[in-house]
């Protein structure tokens, strides 16, 4: 039998503010363990939680980026459950169940699909929530039947993008992800690293016969924190599913982890009474109002987004397409492309130049194009050397390198290392009027028909200009007097 | 009566009480003598009612996002029955 695949995404992304949720403590990942916390993070008697209304601000950009629908009124609930990382004894969420109005609902996000169209995938919500913190398992402690709870995490800011089951297949998932994390990073709301697991993914996999209607049994993979890793997690999930259905097997609702090692799935031990979770709302915070002129400022705020961008880029500049995809990849890139173009270079150079060595330096030296010591208006004055004539491009590419060392301009390194190209007849035809006395033999055998010893003269008055010779002056010139 | 012995222990594990079987039949009295008394509201009419969660028509309450004062580690750890390395120590957590 033909089967297809359903697969909704829930998205956990970590929200670039300085400080958590509902309260002041640090939000930066790492920091020694439990230094971050205070009373109210805690859990301790008598704390009050305080909205961070940049929280609330950086929801609202991503879910105007996505085409949402920022509801007037939402609130914020307990979710109570005992478990180490969750001191309070409940997690603060504005999810109860889709009845409970979030943040923000519908929307959705174009993914791009194998015959080169797109497909846009449709969003549930997008609700805040507070992270949880970690438990560490070091073996000394594991041995004496204990586990360490760093709390750090705790009140960390989330938002969690719930998708519609709209996805069909690994690679749809996939391609959601990676527009979803760029959709996240261009306007700021998430960092979206995922080494410190900025994004964390639980996908909801079904299967049933092609042509059948009603949704199959579905399973959950939890937590899953790469992309890659979520193509393969469903990969295998879909998979297992078949192999049961082929075998006379049924589904059953379960919550899998991945274990991206050895690429396997297995069952998470199930909570007793997992689904009692006896919501209500928080009594210390109060209903969260957003009215239309909020809304309106955020919208102003959002800048241009991904697809609109490369639009425009493929409309503006002569580049390849798979520039267009490099300039734009991120909008501190895209901003300084642009910015060396303004200072008057032209678009097809300037991306040459930004896809070429700016990228090489960035990948080499890990680093942002904003901590970069080449500002684009210093490559843009580069550039305008070799246009003069007063470097040569192969010049220009080292002393690219040492503006991005010393971050000097390129005149003050050209001129500190007396890189000028010589251009000036004057100046070559002593040098040429000399290479012919030192090499009377093979001036000789040039002006018998040897054209091949022209390689030797422009070789002897390279090295007597340390390179600087213009290549075509040169040996416009040589051929002149050698005539 | 609307609490039953069932009612009682599951809401007694899901707070992580213990209690002892002469108890449960005190708590049961306890709980449906509570239920009775908020019962009296049950004849006011509350059609044209929204539900609220809060007594006072407060909305908005915000911080700026400006980091505050954190505990010492120490502090932070001082009411932990069990620590150790900058931790608090607990029941090993299993997945």
């Amino acid at each position: 039998m033909t089967y297809e695949s359903v697969i909704g995404l829930e998205v956990h992304a970590q929200l670039a503010t300085t400080t958590k949720i509902f309260c002041g403590c640090s939000a930066e990942f790492g920091g020694d363990p439990n230094t971050h916390v205070c009373p109210v993070c805690l859990g301790l008697p008598g704390a009050l939680p305080v909205l961070n209304q940049n929280v609330v601000e950086l929801a609202m950009h991503i879910a105007l980026a996505a085409g949402c629908t920022i509801q007037p009124r939402s609130r914020f609930l307990r979710k109570n459950y005992f478990y180490p990382d969750l001191p309070k004894g409940y997690q603060i969420s504005q999810f109860q169940s889709n009845e409970e109005m979030p943040l923000a609902t519908g929307g959705g996000v174009d993914v791009p699909t194998e015959d080169g169209g797109t497909k846009t995938i449709r969003l549930t919500r997008i609700h805040m929530e507070e992270d949880a913190g970690k438990s560490i398992h070091q073996e000394a402690f594991v041995a004496a039947g204990e586990s360490l709870v760093d709390v750090n995490r705790c009140g960390v800011p989330l938002i969690e993008i719930v998708s519609e089951p709209d996805l069909s297949t690994s690679e749809e998932a996939f391609h959601y992800l990676t527009s979803l994390h760029q959709l996240l990073v261009y306007t700021g709301v998430s960092e979206g690293d995922m080494e410190k697991g900025h994004m964390r993914i639980d996908a909801n996999v079904s299967i049933r016969p092609v042509g059948e209607t009603r949704l199959g049994t579905k399973v959950e993979i939890k937590n899953v924190n790469s992309f890659r890793n979520c193509q393969r997690a469903i990969e295998s999930e879909i998979q297992r599913q078949i192999d049961l259905l082929e075998t006379g097997g049924e589904i059953e609702q379960a919550t899998m982890l991945y274990d991206p090692d050895r690429n396997i799935l297995r069952a998470m031990r199930t909570k007793e009474e997992s689904d009692d979770y006896r919501y209500f709302p928080d009594p210390d915070l109060v209903p969260l109002v957003v009215d239309h002129a909020w809304v309106e400022r955020v919208q102003n705020q959002i800048p241009e987004l991904p697809e609109a961008k490369r639009a425009r880029f493929a409309e503006d500049y002569d580049m390849s397409a798979d520039q267009i995809e490099v300039l734009t990849a991120g909008r501190d890139v895209a901003d300084y492309f642009e910015a060396t173009v303004a200072a008057g270079v032209q678009s097809r150079i300037a991306a040459n130049w930004i896809q070429g060595d700016v990228m090489r330096v960035l990948n080499d030296r890990k680093v942002a194009i904003g901590d970069l010591r080449v500002s684009a208006e210093s490559l843009a004055e580069l550039i305008g050397l070799v246009d003069k004539g007063d470097i040569s491009t192969s010049i220009a590419r080292t002393v690219f390198d040492d503006m991005v060392e010393t971050g000097d301009s390129p005149a003050a390194i050209v001129e500190k290392k007396g890189l000028v190209q010589i251009s000036d007849a004057g100046e070559l035809d002593g040098v040429i009027d000399q290479i012919i006395v030192d090499n009377p033999e093979e001036v000789e055998r040039f002006k018998g028909g040897d054209q091949k010893l022209m390689g030797f003269f422009m070789g002897q008055l390279m090295r007597a200009t340390k390179g600087q010779a213009n290549p075509q002056k040169a040996s416009q010139l040589l051929r002149e007097k050698l005539g | 009566m609307p609490v039953s012995k069932d009612d009682v222990k599951k809401v007694a594990q899901l707070a992580r009480l213990d209690f002892a079987p002469e108890e449960e039949a005190q708590l049961i009295d306890d709980l449906n003598r509570m239920l009775e008394y908020v019962a009296a509201l049950d004849q006011l009419d509350t059609t044209e009612v929204p539900p609220t969660a809060h007594v006072l028509p407060l909305e908005n309450a915000f911080r700026d996002d400006v980091m505050g004062q954190s505990l010492d580690r120490s502090d932070a750890l001082a009411n932990a029955p069990l620590s150790g390395q900058g931790h608090f120590r607990v029941p090993r957590v299993i997945e």
